[in-house]
């Protein structure tokens, strides 16, 4: 697999979750995504870098972008929190150890194609997300 | 600080979304609303999201909030301008928006929201006397 270009960014701050929302949309759209398909990963890439920021404390997220046999985008979210003791609960609808709706981890997985959660309680999470062509 | 303007026309308030909102600026715009509604004794609120290129569920909860806080001090609120590509992303996100009304555009928006003052004048005052 072909790695194009691979770049990080900063998650600490909540202008940073806009920055990371207008980076997404840059790239997929260079890598010519439908609109809907635009949407749908920075929706999500919306959604971790939040959960980044509130659960983790802050970290950073790596943008690759995939040139293979198929094109495609891979986003890295990346903190030193307080990890995620249980990922299946983390995921379901309607949890959350925060004040928002539950939604984000579980609805940022059913936006992309793959969805890989990594987790230590007390060393961090990180979560790696792609979205093909 | 950086704020969303609220205009007032007549009985309404009308808000439209132009830039890509921090998560304060959501909540500073709840804030303003609310203490607007209750100021200018508004009965109806009308958002334009035609310019949102994303609404994530931070977004959505606010929209959410905002419909249930006006209604609560008596007012209406219509969201319109969706893009399509959000309504199929925000479904998949899991969020329907339950509780907020929605329009395609202002026009329709406003008709909601003319209509639902209407039909509210109506109840109150009886039907026959207008």
């Amino acid at each position: 697999m072909a790695v194009v270009s691979a770049e990080a960014t900063p998650v600490a701050t909540e202008s940073d979750i806009v920055t990371v929302r207008r980076l997404v949309r840059e790239a997929s759209a260079k890598l010519g995504f439908s609109l809907v398909d635009q949407t749908k990963v920075v929706t999500a890439a919306s959604e971790l870098a939040r959960n980044t920021l509130i659960h983790g404390k802050g970290g950073e997220m790596e943008l690759i972008t995939l040139n293979g046999p198929r094109v495609g985008l891979r986003l890295k979210f990346h903190d030193h929190g307080p990890g995620i003791r249980d990922i299946q609960l983390a995921l379901r609808d309607g949890f959350t150890t925060g004040s928002g709706l539950g939604l984000g981890l579980g609805g940022a997985k059913r936006l992309v194609n793959e969805f890989e959660i990594n987790s230590q309680p007390g060393e961090g999470t990180t979560v790696t997300v792609t979205r093909w062509k | 600080m950086e704020r969303i303007p609220i205009l007032r026309m007549g009985e309404y308030l009308l808000v439209t979304i132009q830039v890509d909102m921090h998560d304060r600026l959501a909540m500073t715009l709840q804030d303003d609303l609310t203490n607007r509604i209750s100021e200018t004794g508004a009965k109806g609120v009308l958002i334009d999201i035609s310019s949102l290129e994303i609404v994530d569920s931070f977004i959505g909860r606010m929209l959410g909030n905002i419909a249930s806080m006006s209604r609560v001090l008596d007012a209406d609120t219509v969201v319109v301008g969706m893009r399509p590509a959000v309504a199929i992303t925000l479904v998949e996100l899991g969020m329907s928006l339950t509780g907020v009304r929605t329009a395609l555009n202002v026009d329709a928006g406003m008709d909601l929201l003319r209509n639902s003052l209407d039909a509210r004048k109506d109840t109150l005052y009886g039907s026959s006397i207008r």
